[in-house]
């Protein structure tokens, strides 16, 4: 037993290969026979993913979720940002280079769009919940946007940790909501094509959700999604600490 | 040769983040400005550039099309390893300000399909 733990201490992420792959076969199974395929397997096996990881910050106290309990720290790695960039830009073989630049305006509109939306929804509520200085409001309406615009634009313009928190939390329920929703409404907003997977990946922006969305909805999307979602981040780094500040900054 | 595919998905992945890197420190803020998808972009373009030079093989593919299909395996345990207990557990305009706006989206989003559409 002790030999077996020093082998799963040390090879982490086949470790990880291993769980991950348990963890797919009893998601199809039970997508095939419990629910007889109305929902696809890959969403109920991120969303156990997503259970597990808070289950692993419930045991361990730490940030990463399950990958927090050494014995499955290889998840961590296999999650992590490195493996992820790269198996979203390999999904782009399968996407055609005409249909991303025929829908190029739609996903620069959509971008636009979808980060004026969330940040003025985000300072709505952060208003409703009592938040009244500039800073503050502004932090929370970037945190609505992605988990890392929140922080970036806090750090910018001096936000309070508390408040820097929220923002961050704020952004992974975000994707967490996104992960979940996006395969149950996808039908009916008529997300099922290239052109509206690049308009949704501009919406939503948040490129970990997106991503997870759409792979639970339909494969083929992924590449479409990930390529406008990825300008997201940036562009909202760009706007909130800057012009949506001055504005909001005018307006208290 | 299965690791000219994988040595070109890395060569593209390593530009376009680099791009990004440059991007964002020209516009002077601190992140990566659409690294991944400069990355799919240069992918796809040399992707056209081998497949015209007659370059491009069945086994080369393969080495990309594995980091293809592995990607939802990487998104579990992604999902595996976020932070979903202190986000639910940081309050209530935490949860509020994450799923809100994204209801809201859900709701506007096939207008703005529409609108550009037709446009």
């Amino acid at each position: 037993m002790e030999q077996l733990l020093k082998v799963i201490d040390q090879n982490g992420l086949i470790v990880a290969f291993l769980l991950v792959g348990l963890l797919t076969f009893f998601s199809d199974i039970f997508s095939k026979k419990v629910l007889k395929g109305k929902i696809p397997g890959s969403a109920i096996a991120i969303f156990i993913g997503l259970v597990l990881g808070y289950l692993g910050g419930e045991f361990s106290g730490g940030e990463k979720g399950l990958a927090d309990i050494s014995i499955f720290k290889g998840l961590g790695t296999l999650g992590g940002s490195m493996f992820r960039d790269f198996a979203i830009v390999a999904t782009a073989m399968g996407a055609s280079f005409l249909l991303i630049k025929k829908s190029g305006l739609l996903g620069l509109v959509s971008l636009f769009f979808g980060i004026t939306v969330f940040f003025i929804a985000g300072v709505a509520l952060a208003w409703i919940w009592g938040y009244r200085d500039a800073v503050s409001l502004v932090t929370i309406g970037a945190g609505a946007c992605t988990y890392i615009v929140g922080p970036v634009t806090g750090a910018a313009i001096g936000a309070s940790s508390e408040v820097m928190a929220l923002s961050i939390g704020a952004g992974v329920v975000k994707t967490i909501a996104v992960t979940i929703l996006t395969p149950i409404l996808a039908p009916r907003i008529g997300l099922n094509s290239p052109a509206s997977a690049m308009a949704f990946g501009g919406v939503m922006g948040t490129s970990s959700g997106v991503a997870a969305g759409l792979a639970a909805t339909d494969p083929k999307l992924v590449p479409y999604g990930a390529v406008t979602a990825t300008f997201y981040t940036g562009l909202g780094c760009l706007l909130c600490p800057s012009l949506f500040y001055l504005i909001l900054e005018y307006f208290i | 040769m299965m690791i000219y595919g994988l040595a070109l998905l890395a060569l593209s992945f390593l530009l376009g983040q680099w791009v990004g890197e440059v991007l964002g420190s020209l516009l002077g803020i601190n992140a990566n400005v659409g690294g991944v998808g400069f990355a799919m972009i240069f992918l796809l373009i040399f992707k056209e550039w081998f497949l015209n030079k007659g370059w491009f093989k069945p086994d080369m593919e393969s080495g990309i099309d594995f980091w293809n299909k592995l990607y939802i395996p990487v998104v579990i345990a992604m999902a595996a390893s976020l932070n979903v207990k202190s986000a639910i557990s940081s309050g209530s305009l935490a949860i509020a300000a994450g799923v809100l706006p994204v209801l809201l989206a859900f709701l506007i989003f096939p207008m703005i399909v529409k609108s550009v559409k037709s446009a």
